[in-house]
């Protein structure tokens, strides 16, 4: 069965794994903002924000205005508000793991009974 | 035939997430699985072009651990590290997981428990962070509602 939009999944999980991408998606859901805006609260340089910036973007989470003075950020794909989208995106990850995971197991079992055999 | 190995994923109370999920293995195996490098690179966020870069494990009370991983296509990386704080094999351990960054102090705490019964072992995650605002990402509604939801995985059942 092929899951639909497991590599957007993917890319939304990667991209909300770390806190600060978090705390800029919170702060634009309350309306959008400069990069300048949204470096002020982090204790961090205008490139490391632009940095979080673009894997936000890469994951379709923001979007960024195309005025060549401002690019406001504005954030995309309102079910991240939701919190359950989160949840969804990390169960994905654990539940193709743990697929994988019976996969190793059985094999772990196989080579143990080669090994032994009664 | 073979029972539903469905995983369990839900929101407790205002910090917490607890992730279960059985596996038809010994508690030994399905340990070291989760404990062993050269076991972990072959199942643990492999999928999807997403491949390992780092992982490396020091099993034991204050040891590291730091799992790094890389989508190539995507240009994508993802990384989790932290200390153990406990190791009970095969029962157990539990561990931090730490922010990268320094905007939320504090991290979050992993306890993993695996429990054999009749050749099966259920493993149970908790993980609690530091905060209701952390563990509800950005959500601007959060988990007053208490979420509790199980998965059915239709792959599994079909097997």
């Amino acid at each position: 069965m092929v899951m639909q939009s497991t590599s957007q999944l993917d890319a939304t999980f990667a991209a909300i794994a770390d806190p600060t991408r978090r705390a800029i998606l919170a702060r634009l859901a309350e309306g959008e903002a400069s990069v300048n805006e949204l470096a002020a609260p982090f204790a961090m340089s205008q490139p490391a924000i632009s940095k979080h910036l673009k894997v936000l973007e890469l994951a379709g989470l923001i979007s960024r205005g195309r005025d060549a003075q401002r690019r406001p950020c504005r954030i995309e794909a309102q079910p991240l508000a939701d919190a359950s989208k989160w949840l969804e995106a990390y169960r994905e990850f654990w539940e193709a793991s743990f697929q994988n995971l019976d996969s190793l197991l059985d094999e772990m079992k196989t080579e143990k009974k080669v090994r032994n055999p009664k | 035939m073979s029972v539903t190995h469905a995983l369990t994923l839900i929101a407790r109370g205002e910090d917490e997430i607890v992730i279960t999920r059985t596996f038809n293995a010994p508690k030994q195996m399905v340990f070291d699985a989760h404990t062993k490098p050269e076991l972990l690179r072959r199942w643990f966020g492999v999928r999807n072009g997403w491949t390992f870069v780092k992982c490396e494990v020091d099993l034991r009370a204050g040891g590291a651990y730091c799992y790094r991983w890389r989508q190539e296509a995507k240009g994508l990386d993802l990384q989790f590290r932290g200390v153990f704080r406990e190791v009970t094999p095969p029962d157990g351990f539990v561990c931090t997981e730490i922010f990268e960054e320094p905007f939320h102090a504090g991290e979050a705490v992993n306890t993993y428990s695996f429990v054999e019964e009749n050749g099966e072992t259920t493993l149970t995650i908790c993980t609690r962070y530091p905060s209701k605002e952390v563990r509800d990402m950005a959500a601007k509604s959060g988990m007053e509602c208490g979420l509790e939801e199980s998965y059915q995985n239709l792959d599994e059942v079909l097997q």
